[in-house]
């Protein structure tokens, strides 16, 4: 970060920083302070007074079981969005990565979802899974399954995890078809020289090499499936059916501004907060120790 | 290629084009339902053609406004979609660019400090701050306003680490000549410096109107008169599975219509996306 030529100035630079800093503190640092704030106090029924309660919400929140529930319910819905991204975006990135015809369209038609929005994507898929009108459930009814994610909780984790997943494959494709045409052409045809097949090569010299990737990638999906997937369940389940697809900022939202209990909805988000320096910390060593790979 | 397997090759492109046609089914299913009247839509399961309401629908979401919101049409939603993602990817690019600037090219008390307050914004996503950050809307007067849809979403600590690493990129020769040819600052700025950033700025521009284009939480927030709401907000108003006087037809087309433009910046400018989405993970 050191440079030997800059520029003399005294007033300049505290202008060019000044419009960033001016809404990161007005927008970010002073909600935060507000969040941690109001997590330590509590509002009588009546709104009137509010007082000190130290980190009673916190122990209110944890052992509150609708919290617990929406820990768990986030545990499953992030480990299955992120395992059935990164397992369906490796199979593709692996086959694009052997054809040499059409690579190009291949990679353009599997990018587009990425700029479609979580909470259309939600909606995309529910039109084809509404039990009432969704072509697919009527096929699924007519071939006996008992569809209905409106009432039945697993379906309804099924289909909104299918549309998360769905929309974060271009970005998966996209980072294991980088990672797999990095490693170096010499190393697999030593391997192919040395008799090793296709499926053995991949387990013992492709798969290894683009691990780094691979834990990128998983970080990058779990705080995805935390944080930005919140357009996904409003539009789709509204949390229900019976709170069994409600992630945590959901909940936030919910207790928040529909329940209005403001310094519990506080405290869940500070511990959020807590959750996202961790993943950002991890993600960091992570980016670190790729540099000395690369 | 290592070895000549025809068969191989021919279960690559099969996985490929099942894979594509996962990925577009449900955008095309969409699509099929936009051609189709309401009382189809309702009766699946639909042709796997389209029908011919196309131009009905289109038309009548774009200019006839749907009663669910408030009789605002799609072309003042669009509209008012397209100012947002414009204005987040403009500003979010235009003050990062700046403070990166100052980061790298001047030695200044707390320049270190800002490089950390900036840094630090990672860690706190709208969605953890909700309310406090609705109460500051609240309190500066800026629901249902261009202003309160854009400016907390402005700040990027992405953006600025992307031009900090291309500006360390920049060889002293090249300040100093500059500076001996006397040109300021703002002169090297405007004349050397974005000249040089445009790719960095094209990639940031696709991914930041992306991101802009596709907001949900914060609209959802901070909008209440129909008439400032986004598309994808618009939408949400539209769909009720309650009530059956639901506009299915114009709920599809408005569908398609919130897809398409982010869509095809993606496709037309598809290079500098990559480079974009890369690069920012950096």
């Amino acid at each position: 970060m050191n440079r030997r030529a800059i520029f003399p100035n005294t007033v300049l630079p505290y202008l060019l920083v000044a419009p960033q800093i001016a809404i990161t503190v007005v927008f970010f640092f002073w909600p935060a302070a507000q969040a941690i704030r109001q997590s330590m106090l509590r509002e009588d029924p009546f709104g009137l007074r509010t007082r000190f309660v130290g980190v009673d919400n916190f122990g209110r929140v944890l052992g509150d079981p609708a919290y617990l529930n929406s820990l768990q319910v986030t545990a499953v819905f992030s480990i299955a969005v992120a395992v059935s991204a990164l397992v369906v975006a490796l199979l593709l990135a692996v086959m694009a990565d052997r054809v040499v015809r059409g690579q190009g369209l291949y990679r353009t038609l599997l990018l587009s979802p990425y700029a479609i929005a979580p909470a259309i994507a939600g909606m995309l898929w529910l039109f084809l899974f509404n039990p009432s009108m969704g072509t697919l459930a009527v096929l699924l009814r007519q071939a006996g399954f008992d569809w209905n994610p409106l009432l039945n909780g697993g379906q309804a984790m099924t289909l909104v995890v299918a549309a998360a997943a769905w929309k974060q494959i271009s970005y998966n494709f996209l980072f294991f078809l980088a990672g797999l045409q990095a490693i170096p052409k010499s190393l697999i045809e030593a391997a192919a020289i040395d008799g090793a097949g296709p499926a053995h090569r991949f387990r013992t010299i492709i798969f290894p090499l683009i691990s780094p990737v691979s834990f990128f990638l998983l970080v990058v999906n779990t705080v995805y499936a935390f944080f930005d997937t919140f357009g996904i369940i409003h539009a789709v389940t509204s949390g229900g059916p019976g709170k069994s697809t409600e992630i945590l900022v959901y909940k936030v939202y919910n207790d928040g501004f529909v329940n209005q209990q403001m310094g519990v909805s506080a405290a869940q988000s500070v511990i959020l907060m807590v959750l996202v320096i961790a993943l950002t910390f991890i993600q960091f060593r992570y980016v670190e120790r790729r540099v000395h790979y690369a | 290629m290592i070895e000549n397997r025809p068969l191989g090759t021919l279960l690559a492109h099969f996985v490929l084009i099942v894979g594509i046609v996962l990925v577009a089914f449900p955008v095309y299913y969409t699509f099929i339902a936009s051609t189709y009247p309401t009382q189809a839509i309702l009766s699946p399961p639909l042709p796997l053609v389209p029908g011919g309401e196309f131009l009905a629908n289109y038309g009548g979401a774009l200019f006839g406004g749907s009663g669910r919101i408030g009789g605002i049409d799609m072309v003042r939603v669009l509209l008012n979609t397209t100012v947002v993602a414009l204005a987040i990817a403009i500003g979010k690019i235009v003050i990062s660019l700046l403070s990166a600037y100052a980061i790298v090219f001047f030695r200044f008390p707390l320049r270190l400090v800002f490089f950390w307050m900036i840094f630090v914004t990672l860690m706190l996503p709208v969605e953890v701050r909700i309310v406090p950050t609705y109460q500051v809307i609240v309190d500066l007067g800026l629901l249902d306003s261009y202003a309160g849809l854009t400016v907390p979403l402005m700040a990027s600590a992405t953006a600025t680490f992307l031009f900090r690493q291309f500006f360390l990129t920049i060889p002293d020769e090249l300040v100093e000549a500059a500076r001996i040819d006397g040109a300021g600052p703002l002169r090297f700025l405007r004349d050397i410096l974005l000249p040089l950033s445009r790719t960095n700025i094209a990639a940031l521009f696709v991914i930041t109107f992306i991101y802009g284009w596709t907001q949900y939480l914060w609209p959802l927030l901070v909008t209440n008169d129909n008439s400032m709401n986004t598309i994808i907000i618009a939408l949400r108003k539209m769909i009720s599975f309650a009530d059956a006087d639901t506009e299915w037809n114009l709920v599809m087309a408005t569908t398609i219509l919130a897809i398409i433009p982010p869509v095809v910046i993606v496709l037309l400018m598809q290079r500098w996306f990559v480079k974009g989405l890369i690069e920012s993970e950096k």
